[in-house]
């Protein structure tokens, strides 16, 4: 299993905090929700979405499932598990502490 | 997504391509509806294929996707060479079931832990002693003896009396409705200490221990209760009669527990008390099993045990007159032993115990051939892929990966091996046990397909693949793909370890093939023993009477006999020579006290030395009126033995503490008593009409009827002969009717079946390692082409190419052979005990196997060297 670096990191944190928020979200709705929360400042790679949904679905972070949407076709949407969760609040913290530390040393210098 | 739902998606790799795609699709659509260029969100999603590929991989366990295509792709491979991949599975199946088979015998015959509660603490009591130096031992007890050693140590081991099973003469209504069925005295408190359970009514139990002849209760066993009575619950109840006790039955012991005898299942259990032998102190006829409490240490246990059995020899030694010196000190110098018996004790066992691990030690080397065969065999399609191989390489597949690729494809031989070996097996076992012992009471074991079984089939394949698998995948993955694409790596280090094998198969093959031989010479020197009498066409009619008859009626009996047309010559005796009964005794010569070489005594009428045509060297048969006290006829041994050789006609002896007297009234050659393997005894034949202190000719119960008939068949009088008797003197019974014939032929049951088992595998062992042979010079002539179509163009001979083709391996093969050789002759040593009238160091012995195997080397190189001999160099090298 490769070690997941700072980028991947983040992606993930992206994916599993806009699922916590709107359950049961396709991947393109992730990476649009993704674009406006952010006021179009984030973007996620479209090339690397789909890979990470699939790697965090084996971890068993995430769930998928296939719906009928509005317009009557199918669609494969996607929504936290337990453990997905569990992952969600580790690498929240994960991303604050990282955070804080660059704070602290753009301060310091 | 659960481990379970990724080995799923393996085998449905499509559906999930589909998935994505379509899951990609909708994405480029919303991309599209919010205004951008198709292409360019096609592009920003990245290539289908990648995606793909990414997808798949993750939502799939790896490696059994690749297991998937390495299995279709070693299937492909064993397609393609469909013939010499049907002739590697087929010769693994018949190796790995001849193992199978032999560990299935050994294993229910040895090892298989007896169906009880603590058959891990089940021991079986011997007694070790020496007589005259040379050591003896045995587990036969008395007993009275038994019950003062239960007594003294019941607070540490529960000690149990079980009688060997044996087969006997019952009835569930008239005399005339006699059967046979095993019999197995025991302690009714084995069936607590066993922890068994009734199927029906109910078990044995202390209380049908306390008084001799006080519990006339049967329990029959659950194979016995379903094959003779269809398992009808109203058999609870019935009676049965052996001789004139009657037993009602009481119970059926459930299953799995079928008797402590391995070989026989016994079909009725009696109480160890209804034996009529509890109350002497003489007859030692039953075995001490002692179930000893957990935490008791086994040396004091056996230490209190000694003390007491040696106390009731000693008393009852006081008794004993005329018994010699060395006897007497062997009986008081016994000490006691434990062997565990968790198994099962049964004199099958000792029998069989070496028999059938030579057996097991040589199917083990014909599989070692085959896997040296199917190694070779990889090894040289794995040169014809050595291209293939060098191009994974190249295109960045793994050491590991082509290791895996190949081993899968040794893994699918030998499973499917296996799947053949299993039927084999299955098939073979219960044959080979229906062989042992005589056909009209073969042995019968337990051979359940359990974990045992199975457990033992998967370490042998494992094995199996290890041994032809493993070294051919390494070689095959290590390939330079600069080598192999410049055509062809050192060709000669592929060779060198081909030839190993084979120098590995020929040191296999002479051990298989000496042994055969070995085996094959013991039953011929046994079968062709010379008997002193001749057994062809004569009828045994063992006979059996409910009350003692007259000596009369015995007689008369006879002369009907004598009457009936076709029979030449009739006798009465005891029993019949080779049976399985033995009778002996000291006797003392001219008043001397007796030796310590005991006779043999078998009690024979009138005319029975003629009717069994056993040469007289001197003196006359029995007539009418001789006696026992009286008359004897001796053999030469009890001559040679006993009368330092001379004559001893007219000469006299007495048995039974020099109380019985004999004058030597002839003398017959020799002629084996009970066993054809052991040298002649000293006989003493004596009349059968014996008379007591009064001069009254006494009664019988039993008697053998020996008849001469005038046809080629005897058994085509049999039962014309039995109803002869019973209609003229219906208070005789004939229970068993055998031939002369078939009792010297049960001599060498065991003799026969070795040799014909060791022949079937040395059979196969040539034919493998023959075949072997074959393929390696084939193979090398294949690759050396070339050269030898130079070389022929240069003016080389038959003689040089076939010499050039041959030397390398018939170095190997003369090597092989002297490994073997080494080999043959250790294990001779080994065998020795199985083997009768043949010495393993024997050079006579060892010509035919050095003779056999060069014959079978010279045979198998011949294609090779005739087809490099062909080799046209022009045509050769044209195709270059």
């Amino acid at each position: 299993m490769k070690k997941p670096d700072a980028l991947q990191g983040s992606l993930d944190l992206l994916v599993l905090k806009i699922l916590e928020r709107r359950p049961r979200t396709h991947g393109y709705g992730i990476m649009t929700a993704v674009k406006d929360a952010s006021d179009d400042l984030l973007r996620i790679e479209e090339g690397s979405l789909y890979p990470a949904l699939y790697r965090m679905e084996e971890a068993g972070w995430i769930r998928a499932e296939w719906i009928k949407n509005d317009t009557g076709r199918r669609a494969r949407v996607y929504e936290l598990t337990a453990a997905g969760r569990k992952q969600l609040g580790l690498e929240e913290s994960r991303w604050h502490a990282a955070t804080a530390a660059i704070n602290q040393v753009l301060r310091t210098v | 997504m659960s481990w379970w739902s990724r080995v799923a998606n393996v085998f449905r790799g499509d559906r999930l391509n589909r998935e994505i795609a379509e899951e990609f699709e909708l994405h480029v659509e919303e991309a599209i509806a919010t205004g951008r260029d198709e292409s360019e969100a096609r592009r920003a999603l990245g290539t289908h294929v990648r995606h793909r590929e990414e997808g798949h991989q993750t939502r799939v366990i790896g490696w059994l996707d690749s297991l998937r295509a390495d299995v279709i792709f070693g299937w492909r491979q064993l397609k393609r060479n469909r013939v010499t991949s049907a002739a590697a599975i087929l010769s693994l199946a018949l190796a790995i079931g001849a193992c199978t088979s032999a560990f299935r015998l050994m294993d229910a015959l040895l090892w298989r832990p007896l169906p009880v509660a603590h058959a891990d603490r089940l021991y079986d009591i011997w007694r070790e002693t020496a007589i005259n130096g040379a050591p003896y031992r045995y587990d036969s007890w008395a007993y009275p003896s038994y019950q003062l050693m239960r007594d003294a140590v019941k607070d540490h081991a529960q000690l149990l009396a079980v009688s060997p099973a044996e087969r006997t003469d019952l009835t569930y209504g008239s005399d005339d409705d006699m059967e046979k069925a095993h019999v197995q005295y025991v302690s009714g408190s084995m069936f607590g200490a066993f922890g068994l359970r009734p199927a029906l009514g109910r078990l044995l139990d202390e209380n049908d221990d306390r008084v001799p002849k006080a519990s006339p209760y049967a329990v029959l066993s659950y194979d016995y209760w379903q094959r003779r009575f269809g398992r009808d619950p109203k058999v609870i109840g019935r009676s049965l009669r052996i001789g004139s006790d009657l037993y009602q039955i009481v119970g059926v012991v459930d299953l799995p527990f079928t008797g402590t005898d391995p070989g026989t299942l016994t079909d009725v259990f009696l109480p160890i008390m209804m034996n009529p032998l509890v109350t002497r102190k003489d007859a030692a006829w039953m075995r001490t099993l002692a179930i000893v409490h957990p935490g008791v240490a086994l040396g004091p246990l056996t230490a209190k045990m000694s003390a007491i059995s040696l106390a009731f020899e000693t008393e009852r030694a006081k008794s004993f007159k005329d018994l010699p010196n060395s006897i007497m000190t062997a009986i008081l110098s016994e000490k006691l032993t434990m062997i565990p018996a968790g198994a099962g004790v049964s004199e099958l066992q000792d029998q069989y115990r070496r028999a059938l691990g030579v057996i097991g030690v040589l199917v083990a080397l014909v599989l070692l051939i085959a896997c040296a065969n199917v190694a070779n065999l990889m090894t040289a399609q794995a040169a014809t892929r050595a291209q293939e191989m060098a191009l994974r390489v190249s295109i960045g597949a793994g050491r590991l990966r082509l290791v895996r690729m190949v081993l899968t494809e040794s893994v699918m031989m030998a499973v499917l091996a296996s799947l053949l070996a299993a039927a084999f097996a299955w098939w073979s076992a219960p044959l080979v046990v229906s062989m042992i012992n005589p056909p009209d009471d073969p042995a019968r074991l337990m051979l359940p397909g359990d974990w045992r079984v199975l457990g033992f089939g998967l370490l042998l394949v494992v094995v199996v693949v290890l041994l032809f698998g493993l070294a051919p995948a390494l070689r095959a993955s290590a390939v330079k793909p600069v080598n192999a694409l410049k055509g062809g790596e050192d060709p000669h280090g592929r060779r060198r370890g081909m030839y190993v094998m084979i120098g590995a198969q020929v040191a296999f093959c002479f051990v298989v093939v000496f042994i055969a031989g070995l085996f094959v010479t013991t039953f011929q020197r046994l079968a062709h023993k010379p008997l002193g009498f001749e057994p062809e066409n004569l009828l045994l009619l063992d006979t059996v009477a409910q009350r003692e008859q007259p000596a009369s009626v015995w007689d008369q009996a006879v002369e009907g006999l004598r009457g009936v047309s076709g029979v030449e010559d009739a006798a009465l005796c005891a029993a019949p020579l080779l049976g399985g009964n033995s009778w002996n005794n000291f006797i003392s010569i001219n008043g001397a006290p007796p030796g310590p070489i005991v006779s043999h005594f078998l009690e024979v009428s009138p005319d029975w030395i003629r009717t069994m045509r056993m040469p007289l060297i001197d003196g006359r048969d029995f007539r009418n009126g001789d006696t026992t006290p009286g008359a004897a006829i001796v053999n030469e041994t009890f001559a040679k033995t006993f009368f330092h050789g001379e004559n001893p006609v007219g000469k006299t002896f007495a048995r039974e503490s020099r109380t019985v007297h004999y004058q030597i009234v002839g003398m017959v050659r020799d002629a084996p008593y009970r066993s054809l393997r052991e040298p002649t005894l000293p006989v003493a034949f004596i009349p059968r009409h014996e008379i007591d202190a009064s001069g009254v000719v006494q009664g019988s119960t039993e008697g053998t009827f020996v008849v001469r008939t005038e046809g080629a068949a005897p058994t085509a009088l049999a039962s014309l002969l039995r109803q002869r008797i019973h209609q003229e003197h219906p208070e005789l019974r004939v229970s068993n009717i055998r031939t002369q014939m078939e009792l010297v032929r049960d001599q060498t049951i065991r003799e026969r079946l070795l040799a014909m088992l060791a022949v079937f595998f040395a059979g196969v062992a040539l034919l493998l390692a023959g075949i072997g042979l074959y393929g390696v010079l084939h193979y090398s002539v294949l690759q050396r082409q070339r050269e030898f179509g130079i070389r022929i163009a240069l003016g080389a001979r038959i003689a040089n190419i076939a010499r050039l083709v041959t030397s390398e391996v018939f170095a190997m093969v003369i090597a092989g052979g002297a490994v073997g050789l080494v080999l043959g002759l250790l294990a001779a040593k080994y065998i020795q005990s199985l083997l009768y009238g043949v010495k393993g160091n024997d050079p006579a012995t060892l010509i035919m196997p050095v003779l056999v195997l060069l014959a079978a080397a010279a045979f198998s190189a011949l294609p090779a060297v005739l087809r490099a001999a062909r080799v046209d160099p022009a045509k050769m090298l044209r195709a270059e």
